[in-house]
C-alpha cells in the first residue's frame, strides 16, 4: 500500500501499541504533527521538550511498555538529550523521534541542522538516522524492539523531513527487524545454579541485594518467592524499591551511601550476597576493597558488561532475572529446600539488634516542620498506596527511606544520572498510565523550578498529579556536603530567592496549600492528595536538616555517620 | 599490579556510516586508547571487520570487549591476542635521499628485505611487511638515514585455524 511516511510512523506506532506520546512540533515535525491532528493520536503537548523525554520516561517505569517522546531539529532534539541520559543511565525503554532536515541538506549547517545521533550516541542505547524511505518501517520496529529487550534503554530516531515526506510502499507483513542477536535469551549452564544451592546450603549469613533489574525484568513474584522460601533479608537498591515489599520483615532497606546501618552491616557481615539485577554503582558500595569483604557474591545480570566490572565476584550469572529466579526456585523445589527458622535464627537476630540499635530516625520537635515527617505522614495518609516520583537530592532520599514500597514501579527516580527537574514530568507520565492511582512528586524547592513549566501540560491535559515540596530554602544535598565536608562554607546554594510557590501554582490554576508547622502537615496533605485537581503542597521545613545515615565520599560502607553518632562497626 | 600488554581485538560488524565512531566511542569514552585500527568489508559487503589493538591489563581488556560486544552494530567480538594467528602490518616509508647517504641506504635495504616502490633523486618510497615489532625495527634502521614519512596500516591479523 502506498503511503506517506508520516502515515506509515502512525501505523508503526499503532502496531507497536503506543497509545500517547509526549512532544513538542516544530517545522521538520510539522509534517508528522499534521499527521497526529488528522489520525487524533493521543499526544501531550509539553512546554519542554526534556519534559517530553521524562512523561515518556516515566510512563514506561510505570507501566513496563515503552514511552514514547517526539521533538523537531536542532535545539528541539538537543532539549531532549538529558531526558535520553537519564534514560540510559537507569536502562530505561523509550523511543525519542526527532525531526532533521532533509537529507540533501545534512552538512551544511542548514537551519535547525544538529548532529543528534552523533550527540546522543555514548548516551543512549543505539539510535539511526533514517537515510531511506524504505527503511523507515524497519527502523522503528526495530528501534522499539531494541529499547525493549535484554537491557532496555532508549532509542532515538531521527527523520529527515523529506523521509517523512516521501510516498512510501507499506507492507506490515514485510516488516523485518534486523536485530537477531538482541533476541537471543542467555541461558547459563544448570550447573551455575546448582552451584548457588550448594553456596547457599553452606552459608550461615546468606543475604540477598537486589536492584533495577528485578523491576525491568518483571521478577518480582520470583523474588519474594526466592526469599520466602530460603528466608534471606534483602535489600534493595535505590532503583530496585518496591521490588520486595517494604513493609515486610525480610526488607532492610536501601544500602549505600544513604542506606540504613542495618542494610550497611549486613552487607559487611555476610558470608554470601546475591545480587540480582544491581551494578554495584559506587553509591552502593563505598570503598570496593571493603565491600561485602567477608562474603562470597554471587552476580546475576542480563548484561555480561554489568559483571565484573566494580566487584569482582564468586559465581557470575548471565541471565534474565525472572528466568533465573523461576530456575533456582523450581531447583529448591526439586530439592526440597527450604530454609529452617533455626537456620537462620542466629543471623536474623543479628539484624535484628542493628535494626534496634539504630533504625532510620529523626526528631521531630518544636514548631519546625522535619521533612522526614512530611514523609512518613505522606506514607501515612496515602496508606502506602500512591505512586512516587521524585526529583533529585535530600528529598529524594527521604522519599527512598521514609515510605515504605511495597509494590513495584511504586518509587519513580532519576538514580544513576541523578537528574533534577526529573520528578515532575515523569509524573505527568505515571498519572495518564494510572488515572486512578495517587500520584506524587516528592520535590527540593531547586528541582522543582528546573520543570514548573510543565504545571501548564497538567491543565492542558486535566493530569491531576500532586506535587509535595520539601521546601528547605536551600540547594540541600549540595549544602549538606559543604556543612559536612567544607566547614560549612555555604557557596551558591543558598536559594535566598524564591517565588511564591502558591501563587505560582495558583497562576497556572492549580490548587496549592502550605503548611508551616508539624500540626499542618497532616491536614494539607488530607486536603491537597485527594482533590481531582493539580495541588502543590508547600511544606516549609527545617533548612539545615542533613539525610542520615550517610557514608562518607571513599568510606567503607560499615562507617556510618548517624548525625550525631558516629557508628563504626 | 596485573601487567598490561598490547590485546589484538577484532571485531565483525555491520558495514555502516557511524558504526566505526561507535567503536572508537565506546573506546574513547571511557578513556581507552587504540593504538593501531585497521577497517575493511568482509567477503560479505553488508559486514565490516575492524581489527584494533589497544593497550590494558587482562581486566580491562576484557570490560571493553563486553563494553563492545553491547553495540547493536557489533555481530561478533574475538581477543586473537592469545589465539594462534598470523599478525602483519605494512609500512610505506618516505626517505629523503642525499648524495652521501645513497649508497648506505641501498645497502640496508637490501638487508632489510624492504621493497622500493619508486625512486629519484630526492626521495624513495620503500614498502616493508612484517609484524608490529619487525615494522618498529625497520623504522629504527632506517631513522639515521632521514625517514621523510611514514604510513603505517596497523595490524591485520587472522586465526591460523590448525
Ligand atoms: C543523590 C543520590 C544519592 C544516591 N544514593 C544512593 C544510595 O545511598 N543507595 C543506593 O542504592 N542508590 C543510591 N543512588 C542511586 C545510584 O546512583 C544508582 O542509580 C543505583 O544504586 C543503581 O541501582 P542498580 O544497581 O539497581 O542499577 P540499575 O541502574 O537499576 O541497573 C539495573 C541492572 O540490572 C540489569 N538488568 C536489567 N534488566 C535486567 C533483567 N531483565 N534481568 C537481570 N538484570 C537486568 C542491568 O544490566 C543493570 O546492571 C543515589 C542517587 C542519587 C541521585
Ligand atoms: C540538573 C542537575 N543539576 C545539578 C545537580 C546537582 N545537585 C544534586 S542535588 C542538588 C540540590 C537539589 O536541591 P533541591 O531540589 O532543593 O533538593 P534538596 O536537596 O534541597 O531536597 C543539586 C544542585 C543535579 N543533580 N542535577
Ligand atoms: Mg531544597
Amino acid at each position: 500500500m502506498k503511503m506517506k511516511g508520516t502515515q506509515v510512523l502512525i501505523e508503526c506506532l499503532k502496531a507497536e501499541g503506543v497509545d500517547v506520546m509526549f512532544g513538542y512540533p516544530g517545522g521538520s515535525v510539522i509534517d508528522i504533527y499534521d499527521e497526529l491532528y488528522k489520525s487524533k493520536f493521543n499526544h501531550i503537548l509539553v512546554r519542554h521538550e526534556q519534559a517530553a523525554v521524562h512523561a515518556a520516561d516515566g510512563y514506561a517505569r510505570a507501566t513496563g511498555k515503552v514511552g514514547v517522546a517526539l521533538a523537531t531539529s536542532g535545539p528541539g532534539a538537543t532539549n531532549t538529550v538529558t531526558g535520553i541520559a537519564t534514560a540510559n543511565m537507569d536502562s530505561i525503554p523509550i523511543v525519542v523521534f526527532t525531526g532533521q532536515v532533509p537529507t540533501h541538506l545534512i552538512g551544511n549547517d542548514a537551519f535547525q541542522e544538529c548532529d543528534i545521533t552523533g550527540i546522543t550516541r555514548p548516551c543512549s542505547k543505539h539510535n539511526y538516522l533514517v537515510r531511506n524511505p524504505d527503511e523507515l518501517a524497519n527502523t522503528i520496529h526495530e528501534a522499539f524492539h531494541i529499547a525493549r529487550s535484554g537491557r532496555p534503554g532508549p532509542v532515538l530516531v531521527d527523520l529527515p523531513k523529506n523521509v517523512i515526506a516521501a510516498e512510501i510502499d507499506y507492507d506490515p507483513a514485510k516488516i523485518k527487524i534486523n536485530a537477531t542477536k538482541l533476541s537471543l535469551q542467555p541461558k547459563p549452564s544448570s550447573k551455575k545454579y546448582v552451584q548457588l544451592l550448594e553456596m547457599l546450603r553452606a552459608a550461615k549469613r546468606p543475604m540477598l541485594m537486589t536492584g533495577g533489574g528485578i523491576l525491568l525484568g518483571k521478577a518480582t513474584d520470583e523474588l519474594r518467592a526466592f526469599a520466602r522460601r530460603a528466608k534471606l533479608p534483602v535489600t534493595s537498591t535505590l532503583m530496585g524499591l518496591g521490588a520486595f515489599p517494604g513493609s515486610d520483615p525480610l526488607f532492610l532497606g536501601m544500602p549505600g551511601m544513604h542506606g540504613t546501618y542495618f542494610a550497611n552491616m549486613a552487607i559487611s557481615h555476610c558470608d554470601l550476597l546475591i545480587c540480582i539485577g544491581a551494578r554495584f554503582d559506587d553509591r552502593v558500595t563505598g570503598k570496593i576493597d571493603t565491600f561485602a569483604s567477608n562474603a562470597q557474591i554471587i552476580h546475576i545480570d542480563v548484561d555480561p558488561s554489568s559483571i565484573n566490572k566494580n566487584i569482582v565476584v564468586d559465581l557470575p550469572i548471565v541471565s534474565d532475572a525472572k528466568s533465573a529466579l523461576e530456575n533456582i526456585n523450581r531447583l529448591l523445589k526439586d530439592n526440597n529446600y527450604t530454609a529452617t527458622e533455626a537456620e537462620r535464627k542466629d543471623w536474623l537476630d543479628l539484624i535484628e539488634s542493628w535494626k534496634k540499635k539504630a533504625p532510620l530516625s529523626y526528631c521531630q520537635d518544636g514548631k519546625i516542620i522535619k521533612p522526614q515527617c512530611v514523609i512518613e505522614t505522606l506514607y501515612e495518609v496515602t496508606k502506602g498506596k500512591a505512586i512516587i516520583t521524585t526529583e533529585v537530592g535530600q528529598n529524594q532520599m527521604w522519599a527512598a527511606q521514609f515510605y515504605k514500597y511495597d509494590d513495584p514501579n511504586t518509587f519513580i527516580s532519576s538514580g544513576g544520572l541523578g537528574t533534577m527537574g526529573y520528578g515532575f514530568p515523569a509524573a505527568l507520565g505515571v498519572k495518564l498510565a494510572f488515572p486512578d492511582r495517587i500520584v506524587v512528586d516528592v520535590a527540593g524547592d531547586g528541582s522543582i523550578q528546573m520543570n514548573i513549566q510543565e504545571m501548564a501540560t497538567a491543565m492542558q491535559y486535566n493530569i491531576p498529579v500532586k506535587i509535595v515540596l520539601l521546601n528547605n530554602g536551600y540547594l540541600g544535598m549540595v549544602r549538606q556536603w559543604q556543612e559536612l565536608f567544607y566547614e560549612k562554607r555555604y557557596s551558591n546554594t543558598d536559594m535566598t530567592f524564591q517565588p511564591d510557590f502558591l501563587k505560582v501554582a495558583e497562576a497556572y490554576g492549580w490548587e496549592a496549600f502550605r503548611a508551616t508547622t508539624p500540626d499542618e502537615i497532616r491536614p494539607v496533605l488530607e486536603k491537597g492528595l485527594f482533590s481531582n485537581r493539580p495541588c502543590l503542597m508547600d511544606f516549609q521545613v527545617a533548612r539545615e536538616e542533613c539525610v542520615y545515615p550517610m557514608v562518607r565520599p571513599g568510606a567503607s560502607i560499615s562507617e556510618m555517620t548517624l548525625g550525631t553518632r558516629e557508628m563504626t562497626n | 599490579m596485573e601487567n598490561k600488554k598490547e590485546n589484538v581485538i577484532s571485531l565483525l560488524v555491520n558495514n555502516k556510516p557511524d558504526v566505526l565512531a561507535r567503536v572508537a566511542g565506546t573506546l574513547g569514552g571511557k578513556g581507552y586508547n587504540i593504538e593501531t585500527l585497521c577497517v575493511d568489508v568482509t567477503i560479505n559487503p553488508d559486514v565490516s571487520k575492524i581489527i584494533l589493538t589497544t593497550i590494558g591489563t587482562k581486566a580491562t581488556v576484557q570490560k571493553i570487549e563486553a563494553q563492545l560486544a553491547r553495540l547493536i552494530d557489533v555481530i561478533k567480538v574475538e581477543n586473537l591476542t592469545d589465539v594462534e594467528t598470523v599478525k602483519r602490518e605494512l609500512a610505506l616509508i618516505r626517505m629523503a635521499l642525499t648524495a652521501d647517504s645513497k649508497s648506505e641506504l641501498i645497502r640496508t635495504i637490501n638487508k632489510l628485505n624492504c621493497k622500493i616502490l619508486t625512486f629519484n633523486s630526492d626521495h624513495c618510497v620503500l614498502e616493508y611487511r612484517g609484524t608490529k615489532c619487525e615494522v618498529d625495527k625497520v623504522l629504527e634502521t632506517l631513522k639515521p638515514l632521514g625517514i621523510d614519512d611514514v604510513a603505517r596500516t596497523g595490524i591485520a591479523a587472522l586465526e591460523r585455524k590448525n
